[in-house]
C-alpha cells in the first residue's frame, strides 16, 4: 500500500465490465432495468420487523431467492448467511460473472455500507437483554453483524483474497466506495477493483428515520412541492472496474466508463444540508472538473433526491446553481421514488441505474410526482421516455455531510 | 513522494495525551481493572476506562460537540494533539480519516433500548449520533477547514489502510495535512460481545491520531516507511499465514522497536506470536497495559511507534496489526531520511 506504485501519466481510463444489482424491484439487471424504465415502485408493508408502533409501515423489501447461486461457499457458510450478506452476494455474483474475471488474491474490494449486518446486532441485543444467560448464536452474531463479515462472504464465494476497504460515509457510502475504487485504478495502484455498496432494512434504522420524522407517511415524491419524506429500501449493487487497457486485452464487454468523481463535506449540521447546497454544488463542480466536462455535456442527473423537504430543496438549489442555463433543459429524477433509500447501497444501485439508462437510452421516471417544486429550474422526469444519453451525473449525500458525485459515460464500441 | 509524520495524539486509560500513554507504557505495569456492569449478571465484565480529563476540554464548548458521544471526544482530543504544532493557517486543508470497529456503541444501545421499549417515542436526538460517520462529521465541523473526510470500518488493521488513504490524499494534493484517527468507546454491550469471543478480554476505549504531511519541514522527525499489503482472512489467507506474510514483508532490524498487538489470550494471540517468534529486538505490547481497545489499540501502537522514532529512541519502529477477524497488515515508521529497505517495498 505504501510506497505506492508510480502514478501513470496520463491516468488510465476506467471502465465497467461487470454490474450486479438487487433491489425491491427484483434481482438482476433485467428486472431492475424494466422497473426503472417503467417507473414501477416496490413499496409494500414491512414484514421483516414489527412496525405497528411506527408512523410509517411501508418499505421496499427485497424478496430473496429460495436458493443462492452456486459459489465456493461451504454448506455451513450458506446455512449461516445473514440477509445483508445474501444481498451483497447476489449482486456480487452477477457482477462477477458478467466481468469474466478469474479468482485472485490481489483484486481489492472497496465497499460502502452504513450498518453492515445490523439485524444480527439487533438480535444480539434482544437476547442479551431478555435472556442474558442464553449464549446460543451470540458469538456468531457478535462477529457477523460487522461489515467486514459480509465482505468475507464475498471473498470466499468468489475466491478472492485481496484487501477490503469498507467506507461508511452514511448515505454517500456506496458512491464514495465506487469513487475511491475509481481513484485506485486511475492512480495506478491496481488494474482492477471490485466495488459497490449495500444495506439491509433493519428495525433500528427504520425507527431512527421515523423518529426524525423523515419517513413519508404518504408517498415518497422527490422534488414534489408537497413531498413529505423518504421511503426506506434495501439492496446492493456491485461493479467490476478495470483499466480500459485491461478490458481490451480480455475482449471484455464494456458497460460504461466512470469519468469523474468528487467528494466534499457539508459542515452545516449533522443531519441537515446547508440550505444553499454548497457542498453539493462543489461536489458536482469538482466532479465535472475531473471528468473535463461542463454541465452542458451532462444529459441526465440522477439526484440524491430523498423526498425530504430539506434535502430536495438544498439539492435543487445546488443543481440550479451548478447547471446554470443548462438547468432549463436538463432532465433530473430520483430512483428513490421507485426503490426507496438504500442508504449505503444507494450510490452503487443508482450508478447501475444510470448504466442501464445509458445502455437503453431512456430516463427513469418518478410516476408519483404530482406538483414539481417551483424551486426546481430543471425538468423532472415524471413519465417513461426515451432519451439520448451519453454522459450522466449521479449525486449521493450523507448524514454527517459527506457529499459525493460520480460522472459516467456511455460506452460506444 | 515522502510522507512525513507531523504529530500524534492519544487518549487512553492512561490519560488524555500521548505523553500519558508513553509514560504508563514505559512503566510496564498493566493499569488497574475496573468492573463494568452487565444487566442480568452478578459478575461484572472488566474494563480499563479512560479517566475523566483533568480539565474540561475547550472543544466541548463547540455547538456540534455538546451532545456528542465519548468516542467523538476521544477522537477530537487525539486529533487536536496531533496537529497542535502545525501553525494555524486557515488556508491549510486538513483531511480526516476516521477508523472505527465498534463505533458509537453508547448512543446505539441507548437508542435501541428506546426502540425496544416503544419505537414511537424513540429520541430523534440520539439516532444521528449512532451513525458511524458522526464522529468524522463533528471533527470536520470542529476543524472548519477539512475539505475531505471519510470513515473507514473494519478490524484494527484498518488503521493502516487509513494511513495509506491519508498518504494517497497528500499525493493527489487533495489536502495539505491528513489526520488518521482510530477511536472506540466502552459500553457493556461491546464488552459482552468481546467476552463471547474471549472471556479473558479486558475492554478499553480511547483514541489515537497520526497527522501526515508531504512537507518535511513540518515533520517531527518521522516518516512513513512502509505499509504492507493487507491480507484478508478467508479461503486465501488463514490468520496465521497472513500474519507470517506481513511479518516477512515488514522485515526489521535488531534495533527497531516492535509495537505488537498481543494481549493475554494465547488463542487470539497465537498467529501473531508465531509470526514474530524469531524477533529478538525490543518490543512493547500496549494491549497488555491498556486493554483491548480494538481500533484505538491499533492507533496507540502507531502513536507509540512514531513517538519512539521522534524521540530518537529508535531509528525505526514497526506496528504489527494482526486484526482480530478481517485482515493483517503492518506499518513501519522511520527517522526522516533513513534509506528505505528495497526488499520491503510493496510492488
Amino acid at each position: 500500500m505504501f510506497p505506492p506504485r508510480p502514478q501513470p501519466s496520463p491516468p488510465p481510463r476506467v471502465v465497467i465490465t461487470g454490474a450486479g444489482i438487487i433491489t425491491g424491484l427484483g434481482a438482476g439487471w433485467k428486472k431492475n432495468a424494466e422497473g426503472f424504465r417503467s417507473g414501477r415502485t416496490a413499496f409494500r408493508p414491512v414484514t421483516l420487523f414489527e412496525t405497528s408502533h411506527q408512523r410509517v409501515k411501508l418499505a421496499a423489501e427485497v424478496d430473496l431467492p429460495k436458493e443462492m447461486p452456486r459459489t465456493s461457499l461451504s454448506v455451513r457458510q450458506l446455512a449461516r448467511l445473514d440477509r445483508a450478506s445474501a444481498l451483497l452476494l447476489l449482486a456480487s455474483v452477477e457482477a462477477w460473472q458478467q466481468s469474466g474475471w478469474e479468482p485472485s488474491d490481489s483484486i481489492p474490494m472497496v465497499l460502502g455500507t452504513t450498518s453492515g449486518g445490523m439485524p444480527l446486532g439487533e438480535e444480539y441485543v434482544r437476547q442479551a437483554v431478555k435472556h442474558p444467560h442464553r449464549h446460543r448464536r451470540q458469538p456468531t452474531r457478535a462477529f457477523q453483524y460487522q461489515a467486514h463479515s459480509q465482505s468475507q462472504i464475498v471473498l470466499d464465494a468468489l475466491g478472492l483474497g485481496g484487501p477490503v476497504t469498507i467506507i461508511s460515509n452514511a448515505c454517500a457510502s456506496g458512491a464514495c466506495a465506487i469513487g475511491e475504487a475509481w481513484n485506485l485504478v486511475r492512480g495506478g495502484a491496481v488494474d482492477r477493483v471490485f466495488t459497490g455498496g449495500y444495506d439491509v432494512l433493519s428495525q433500528f434504522v427504520f425507527a431512527g428515520f421515523d423518529s426524525l420524522q423523515a419517513l413519508s407517511p404518504t408517498t415518497c415524491r422527490p422534488f414534489d412541492k408537497n413531498r413529505d419524506g423518504l421511503a426506506m429500501g434495501e439492496g446492493a449493487a456491485m461493479l467490476a472496474l478495470e483499466t480500459l487497457e485491461s478490458a481490451r486485452k480480455r475482449n471484455a464487454e464494456i458497460l460504461g466508463e466512470i469519468i469523474g468523481y468528487a467528494t466534499t463535506i457539508d459542515r452545516h449540521h449533522l443531519t441537515q444540508p446547508h440550505p444553499e447546497g454548497n457542498a453539493a454544488f462543489t461536489a458536482m463542480t469538482e466532479a465535472c472538473a475531473t471528468a473535463k466536462v461542463s454541465p452542458a455535456d451532462i444529459d441526465y442527473v440522477n439526484a440524491h433526491g430523498t423526498g425530504t423537504p430539506l434535502n430536495d430543496s438544498a439539492e435543487a438549489v445546488a443543481i440550479n446553481r451548478w447547471a446554470g442555463t443548462r438547468a432549463a433543459t436538463l432532465p433530473v429524477s430520483s430512483t428513490k421514488a421507485n426503490i426507496g433509500h438504500l442508504l449505503g447501497g444507494a450510490g452503487a444501485v443508482e450508478t447501475v441505474a444510470c448504466l442501464m439508462a445509458m445502455q437503453g437510452q431512456w430516463l427513469p421516471p418518478e410516476l408519483a410526482l404530482e406538483t414539481p417544486d417551483p424551486l426546481c429550474q430543471f425538468p423532472l422526469v415524471s413519465k417513461p421516455q426515451e432519451a439520448s444519453l451519453t454522459t450522466v451525473l449521479s449525486n449521493s449525500f450523507g448524514f454527517g455531510g459527506v457529499n459525493a458525485t460520480l460522472i459516467l459515460r456511455r460506452w460506444a464500441a | 513522494m515522502s510522507i512525513f509524520v507531523t504529530g500524534y495524539g492519544a487518549v487512553s486509560p492512561a490519560g488524555w495525551s500521548a505523553a500519558d500513554l508513553q509514560k504508563v507504557l514505559a512503566a510496564g505495569i498493566p493499569l488497574p481493572v475496573q468492573p463494568l456492569d452487565r444487566p442480568g449478571w452478578e459478575k461484572p465484565l472488566r474494563m480499563r476506562a479512560v479517566p475523566v480529563p483533568p480539565d474540561k476540554p475547550a472543544f466541548l464548548a463547540h455547538p456540534r460537540l455538546r451532545r456528542s458521544s465519548a468516542i467523538t471526544h476521544y477522537a477530537a482530543a487525539a486529533t487536536l494533539e496531533a496537529i497542535k504544532n502545525i501553525p494555524p493557517d486557515t488556508s491549510r486543508r486538513i483531511g480526516l480519516i476516521v477508523c472505527l470497529q465498534s463505533g458509537c456503541v453508547q448512543y446505539t444501545y441507548r437508542f435501541f433500548e428506546e426502540v425496544l421499549t416503544n419505537p414511537a417515542t424513540a429520541s430523534p436526538l440520539l439516532f444521528p449520533e449512532t451513525v458511524f460517520a458522526a464522529p468524522a462529521s463533528h471533527l470536520a465541523a470542529l476543524l472548519e477547514n477539512s475539505p475531505r473526510v471519510t470513515t473507514l470500518m473494519g478490524d484494527p488493521a484498518t488503521f493502516a489502510q487509513g494511513l495509506a488513504v491519508g498518504a494517497d490524499w497528500l499525493r493527489q494534493n487533495y489536502v495539505d495535512i491528513a489526520v488518521v484517527v482510530g477511536a472506540e468507546e466502552i459500553n457493556w454491550l461491546r464488552a459482552s460481545a468481546l467476552w463471547h469471543l474471549e472471556h479473558a478480554a479486558i475492554i478499553s476505549g480511547g483514541a489515537g491520531a497520526v497527522a501526515l504531511s508531504g512537507d518535511g519541514s513540518s515533520s517531527c522527525g518521522v516518516e512513513l516507511g512502509l505499509i504492507t499489503q493487507p491480507r484478508s482472512y478467508g479461503a486465501h489467507w488463514s490468520r496465521g499465514r497472513a500474519a507470517a506474510a506481513v511479518r516477512a514483508e515488514l522485515g526489521g532490524r535488531d534495533d527497531d522497536l516492535l509495537c505488537d498487538g498481543l494481549g493475554n489470550s494465547p488463542r487470539v494471540d497465537g498467529p501473531e506470536t508465531a509470526a514474530w517468534r524469531d524477533w529478538t529486538g525490543p518490543r512493547v505490547s500496549p494491549k497488555r497495559i491498556f486493554g483491548e481497545g480494538l481500533m484505538a489499540t491499533a492507533a496507540w501502537q502507531c502513536v507509540i511507534a512514531c513517538a519512539a522514532v521522534a524521540k530518537r529512541e529508535h531509528s525505526s519502529a514497526i506496528a504489527s496489526l494482526v486484526g482480530c477477524n478481517q485482515q493483517a497488515t503492518g506499518v513501519r515508521f522511520q527517522a526522516c531520511g533513513a534509506p528505505n529497505d528495497s526488499r520491503n517495498i510493496c510492488a
